[in-house]
């Protein structure tokens, strides 16, 4: 089985976001750059896949030179081997349709990713990329099981689960759930040395259609300060939900 | 030209981010000055719900293969229906499921997570969340048409009577590339993305044993409840309620954080909840900085006298 990853790099959770001074683009000074979060829980899935299985794993990532580190970290974690599609991501849909040409190209079987990068947050890639593959597709997964050409996956719902049998080849997104947090691998000596000879295949981009242009950013106004009450007055807590900020 | 949106229910019964949608397409459409035309897959609800919200017409959908959810199957269904240039989808986990691939079959432009009505609607402008909730994009589509998925809560569900027909289309859609086996839906639970008002805890609480102080309070609110990464990294409470980056991001009306020191992760997923209380016996939690309101104190005192409070007030 050969599984293809797409992998996003993004800034650190813990990062603060700033944009530019004339708001046109985020201000990328200071950032550190990770494997966006929901992706590392895809991955993780299959490097168990692939120890289970023996399925290959590729990573992909479209991306300038500057997201290598990240591609290598995820070869670190495990995965056989990379591409990387040598363009700036620019939007969800030219960034599907690289994905979808590389995915198509290798015949996987199974494409994984994160449901969402926590930068942008389209949550488009993974759709679209089934979409133009003519793949089923399987959102918000938090189960996934594979048995020769049938994966057994859960998705979450508003309120609940339901487990699906899904058709492969097939785009399954993930989030938290689909492998447990405890689970993640940190890539130990073996795994950081035996990545810088994997394989890492830059390909030049096949499309600069983009739909969507990112005109300006703003950031978040910051709050009004806070008002304290005293623990011993909830009523006036009370109060001051029901009359000021009329919530309750 | 009609404004098309996609109304979601579940098991038949419209969900609250619908009406949302639709209350969104009616304001687009008394701009654009055009008609509003919500399509709805094998709804057992009236359609009169969605008149309420500005619909003047409504499809409804009669196909037995979609009784299951399927992305790609429903996204078929909604392309044979929407002809008009901007279709509207609530944020929710289907309908942000089914937009992308509907965006591929009809080589729109893609817009998700909108905030605001937009800028502009020719070209298409508008405001949407980005960065977990610590930034905002104003995107501009480049394209005919336009889909645009709408954070919940972020709009709101506004009323706008419109007296609207309804029309029933039978279709046939393939749909055999996945199949459900099992359908678990937990009952009488309030969906933590619809509610407006979410009491959340975190390791400020010690120990799962402690979170019916929390129940009962979300109860007496009719809130739904959450907590933070670290608490469901252990186990105390299930993933699906960790609110936070890479959790799920939550806009309620109102959010009391219990136990919570509000680390930027967590403030990402609730920054844009209208009004915030923070409860934290440590005065230095970096969350008091984004609350509306804070109670420095011990939640084990507070949250049961603060339950009792709010129990006289809707006395």
């Amino acid at each position: 089985m050969k599984i293809l990853v797409c992998i996003s790099s993004v800034p650190d959770t813990t990062s603060k976001i700033n944009f530019t001074a004339d708001k046109s683009a985020f201000d990328k000074n200071g950032i550190q750059w990770v494997i966006n979060p929901l992706d590392e829980f895809a991955l993780t899935k299959a490097i168990k896949l692939q120890e289970s299985q023996g399925a290959t794993v590729t990573v992909v990532n479209v991306g300038d030179a500057g997201t290598e580190a990240v591609i290598r970290k995820a070869l670190a974690i495990g995965a056989n081997d990379a591409v990387r599609v040598n363009t700036e991501a620019k939007d969800s849909f030219s960034v599907a349709k690289e994905i979808a040409r590389i995915a198509q190209d290798g015949s996987y079987d199974l494409v994984l990713a994160g449901k969402e990068s926590i930068d942008y947050n389209g949550g488009a890639v993974p759709g679209m990329v089934a979409q133009l593959l003519n793949y089923a597709f399987v959102n918000a997964a938090v189960g996934l099981d594979v048995n020769g050409s049938e994966a057994t996956a859960v998705r979450e719902i508003e309120g609940g689960k339901e487990t699906i049998s899904v058709k492969l080849p097939a785009v399954v997104a993930g989030q938290k759930g689909l492998v447990d947090e405890k689970d993640l691998i940190i890539p130990n000596m073996r795994g950081i040395m035996s990545a810088r000879t994997k394989p890492l295949n830059v390909v030049e981009p096949s499309n600069s259609e983009v739909k969507v242009e990112a005109v300006s950013f703003d950031s978040v106004a910051p709050r009004a300060a806070v008002k304290l009450v005293s623990a011993d007055n909830l009523d006036e807590l009370v109060r001051l939900l029901h009359e000021e900020a009329k919530v309750i | 030209m009609a404004v098309f949106v996609y109304a979601e229910n579940i098991n038949g019964i419209y969900k609250k981010a619908a009406f949302e949608a639709v209350s969104y397409a009616k304001a687009i459409a008394g701009k654009t000055g055009d008609s509003v035309t919500a399509i709805s897959i094998n709804p057992t609800d009236s359609s009169d719900l969605l008149y309420k919200y500005g619909a003047d017409k409504v499809v409804n959908v009669k196909d037995a293969g979609l009784k299951n959810f399927s992305a790609k199957a429903y996204a078929e269904a909604i392309n044979q229906i929407a002809d008009g240039n901007i279709i509207v989808f609530p944020h929710t986990t289907d309908a942000s499921s089914v937009a992308p691939m509907l965006a591929i079959q009809k080589n729109y432009s893609l817009i998700t997570n909108v905030i605001d009505l937009p800028e502009s609607t020719s070209p298409f402008q508008v405001k949407r969340k980005a960065f977990s909730g610590k930034g905002f994009m104003h995107a501009k589509a480049d394209a005919a048409g336009v889909i645009v998925t709408v954070s919940q809560n972020a709009f709101g569900v506004k009323e706008n009577a419109a007296s609207g027909s309804e029309e029933v289309k039978e279709l046939s859609i393939a749909n055999e590339d996945t199949k459900v086996i099992n359908h678990e839906q937990s009952s009488g639970k309030l969906d933590l993305k619809e509610a407006e008002i979410v009491v959340s805890a975190g390791r400020g609480l010690k120990g799962p044993e402690n979170w019916g102080m929390i129940e009962d309070l979300a109860n007496v609110l009719g809130a739904a409840t959450a907590c933070s990464k670290p608490v469901s990294d252990i186990g105390w409470r299930p993933h699906t309620e960790h609110v936070g980056q890479t959790g799920k991001a939550i806009s309620p009306n109102l959010y009391i954080a219990v136990g919570i020191s509000g680390a930027i992760q967590h403030l990402a997923g609730v920054n844009s909840s209208k009004t915030i209380v923070v409860i934290n016996n440590d005065a230095e939690a970096p969350f008091f900085k984004s609350a509306d309101y804070g109670v420095v104190g011990d939640a084990f005192q507070i949250i049961p006298a603060l339950t009792e409070k709010i129990k006289a007030l809707k006395a």
